[in-house]
């Protein structure tokens, strides 16, 4: 009996702290069957602000889509994070890649914020993408669409047999049984099977079967566009999957296994569905990546990348959609100017000791990531989200004891949740 | 004939340097459920102390040798027990945010390792004897596999010796088994904790300045490279059994050895297939407990 309530105040929950950052105001993130009572006590006098919240998040989100879309007509500048004005080539170059790494944080995100699945493979499906689509544009004169459709073929199938092996254990060793599947992508890769690969040198894109408003670096605004399109599409494909019957689920396998398979369900298939279904996404930028960076290089595909991706959404806060998006956006670009800054002639006048660490950008990103796990545990958005309501504490005491709580149990705490589940 | 005993060696040794790697990781995880993604920092970390011995006294004797390993064991070691001690502890209990220190921390090591050594590989002398051949059964086998075979033999005595006989040995494996009951009983198993990342440290060390003389040369991703395998190592093996690492080291490095020799370069690939059959009908791994 107990069993039974109790699962499903985890859905009801689970749905309404989605509903909140979707909206883009992570203020009420509630979750945890022992919050349920308190949350249902304060949810009629929370619930016109918080559709009010939603409309005025959805209008903001809007706005700065409209924005980004009409950046490569503007003339903007941001000294310090883009290297020009926004209408540049190289600017352009870099806010896609913001927006690619973005979105495949966002597929990284369900796995591990959705599922608590901390996979160490994800680079495999991307390199995929990456690898897949130029070997088949460099072997096959087929055009670009039939070229992708090809290319999501394989990973599919490849997610599924992975996916079904790796499944069979979880926690931990689930991580490393992915991570060995992506070294042996990564392997093959490197080996340059028949020249297929091209092995370290990477494969450069064949542009013959490419429309031409894709091709060259005078088109950088159209690809800035597919890959702002990209991001959206997987953000909105993202939510949907979370607030679907298969993400409800999964977060309930999350929370706990054992009881979901008592209700009757199979957690296994879920988990089997929610890995192909990141997979897919992310191989999809990986195309995307590839016409971008006008070739396919091992980094692709490499362990690493699954790191950075992993990186990304702790920056962020694990278990928001925003914080993944905010983790890929800032990442990139501290590693794009932290690139540069090792290369300026200020930090080459340091004596040894400074100069060796502030050159090496990813010592200071590892630095900073360690940081963060320690001391903001819901990272970039969980931490925002506490000043935020330490500040509305200060402002009035009164105002705030309504909502206090729903919103105690904050951003910070669901990371937390989220990465205890996984282990 | 030769060509079996040849590869049988190398598997063997190149199943030692995968043992001294896998079994720190395993301990390790055994004890404290941490995934130490920093381990192959630790080796590299040694590797590079034990090059750094050789080419300042620029002689490449025995003595020589000997310390280059004991700088690298140590070397290893004070870099795990300050991770412990300084990184890990703060999160104990918390299994995927300890991993994740130890994620950025192998990020920022290998940089660092990076901006002072260079990317590049350097290579290492070692005495000369290691780079003549002994004959056994009509093959030549080069020296240095013996020196990684005999150096993992006598680490794994050690190590049994020192958890089967001594107080701390067996508090590890009490804690292993149980840590809350070790706990209960009014031992601070904390100091376990240290003790058995500092001795995995120590075996990562020494396998780094091994590995360095084994593949010639040292490079700031050895540790990297070697570490997905002493992963797939300890998850073939069993989490947290030693014997398993053991056994499931000299299995894959042979297998791999073998297979790149007569199935034309896909060790890797074998052993990834060696790994998902272990999963399909062992999970838990050769000698891990049934959960």
């Amino acid at each position: 009996m107990t069993t039974d309530t109790d699962a499903a105040g985890t859905n009801s929950t689970g749905a309404n702290s989605q509903d909140a950052s979707g909206a883009g105001a992570p203020g009420t993130a509630g979750a945890g069957p022992r919050r349920t009572a308190a949350a249902q006590r304060s949810a009629p006098p929370g619930k016109p602000r918080r559709t009010r919240r939603k409309v005025v998040g959805a209008a903001a989100g809007l706005a700065g889509i409209v924005l980004l879309v009409l950046l490569p007509l503007l003339n903007l500048s941001l000294p310090g994070v883009l290297p020009g004005p926004t209408y540049t080539p190289g600017s352009l170059q870099l806010l896609a890649m913001c927006m690619l790494m973005a979105a495949a944080a966002l597929t990284y995100h369900v796995l591990l914020g959705v599922a608590g699945l901390l996979s160490f493979g994800h680079a495999l499906y991307f390199g995929a993408g990456v690898y897949g689509l130029a070997i088949i544009l460099q072997n096959l004169d087929i055009p670009l669409l039939p070229a992708m459709g090809l290319t999501l073929l394989v990973v599919i199938v490849l997610a599924h047999v992975v996916g079904s092996i790796s499944l069979r254990v979880s926690g931990i060793p689930f991580a490393m049984v992915t991570l060995a599947f992506a070294q042996a992508g990564s392997v093959i890769v490197g080996r340059n099977p028949d020249g297929t690969t091209g092995g370290d040198e990477g494969l450069s894109l064949r542009t013959d079967n490419l429309p031409d408003f894709l091709v060259g670096v005078a088109n950088t605004r159209n690809l800035y566009w597919l890959a702002l399109a990209v991001l959206v599409a997987v953000f909105i494909v993202v939510t949907w999957v979370q607030s679907s019957r298969a993400g409800h689920v999964a977060a309930a396998v999350r929370e706990n296994e054992l009881r979901v398979r008592v209700l009757g369900l199979q957690p296994y298939l879920v988990k089997l569905l929610i890995f192909v279904v990141s997979a897919v996404l992310v191989s999809i930028i990986g195309m995307v990546f590839l016409l971008l960076q006008s070739g396919a290089v091992p980094r692709a595909i490499s362990a690493d990348l699954t790191i950075t991706l992993l990186v990304m959404v702790v920056l962020g806060g694990v278990g928001s959609r925003w914080g993944a998006v905010i983790g890929g956006v800032f990442y990139t670009i501290l590693d794009q100017r932290l690139t540069t800054l090792a290369n300026s002639d200020a930090i080459d006048a340091l004596p040894d000791i400074l100069r060796i660490p502030l050159s090496e950008p990813l010592f200071i990103l590892g630095t900073l990531f360690i940081l963060v796990v320690l001391f903001l545990p819901g990272g970039l958005t969980g931490t925002a989200q506490r000043l935020a309501r330490r500040r509305k504490r200060l402002r009035g005491a009164g105002e705030a004891r309504t909502g206090e709580d729903s919103t105690a149990h904050d951003r910070t705490e669901t990371s937390r949740e989220i990465l205890e589940e996984s282990a | 004939m030769s060509t079996v005993v040849l590869l049988l060696f190398t598997g063997l040794g190149l199943g030692a340097l995968y043992f001294l790697v896998a079994a720190g990781l395993s301990l390790i995880y055994g004890l404290m459920g941490v995934l130490n993604f920093a381990h192959g920092a630790f080796l590299t970390l040694g590797a590079f102390a034990g090059w750094e011995v050789a080419r300042r006294t620029g002689s490449d004797n025995w003595g020589i040798f000997l310390l280059s390993l004991l700088v690298g064991a140590a070397a290893g070691a004070a870099f795990a027990a300050f991770t412990e001690f300084v990184l890990i502890r703060r999160l104990y209990q918390r299994h995927i945010e300890q991993l994740l220190i130890t994620l950025g921390l192998s990020l920022a090591a290998v940089a660092l390792f990076d901006g002072i050594w260079g990317t590049d590989p350097v290579f290492i002398q070692g005495p000369a004897w290691f780079k003549d051949t002994t004959e056994i059964l009509g093959a030549r086998i080069p020296n240095d596999r013996f020196v990684c075979i005999i150096a993992a033999v006598l680490v794994l005595l050690a190590m049994v010796f020192f958890l089967k006989n001594t107080r701390y040995g067996m508090i590890i494996r009490a804690g292993v088994e149980n840590r809350s009951m070790v706990t209960a009983l009014g031992i601070d198993v904390r100091k376990a904790f240290t003790l058995v990342f500092t001795i995995g440290g120590a075996a990562a060390g020494l396998g780094g300045v091994l590995a360095s003389h084994y593949f010639g040369y040292v490079s700031p991703m050895l540790g990297g490279s070697l570490l997905i395998f002493a992963f797939i190592v300890t998850v073939i093996g069993g989490l947290g059994s030693l014997t398993g690492a053991a056994i499931a080291s000299v299995a894959v490095a042979v297998l791999q050895q073998f297979a790149n020799f007569y199935l034309g370069g896909t060790g890797d690939f074998v052993v990834v297939l060696a790994l998902a059959l272990v999963l399909l009908f062992r999970p838990s791994g050769l000698l891990g407990r049934t959960s």
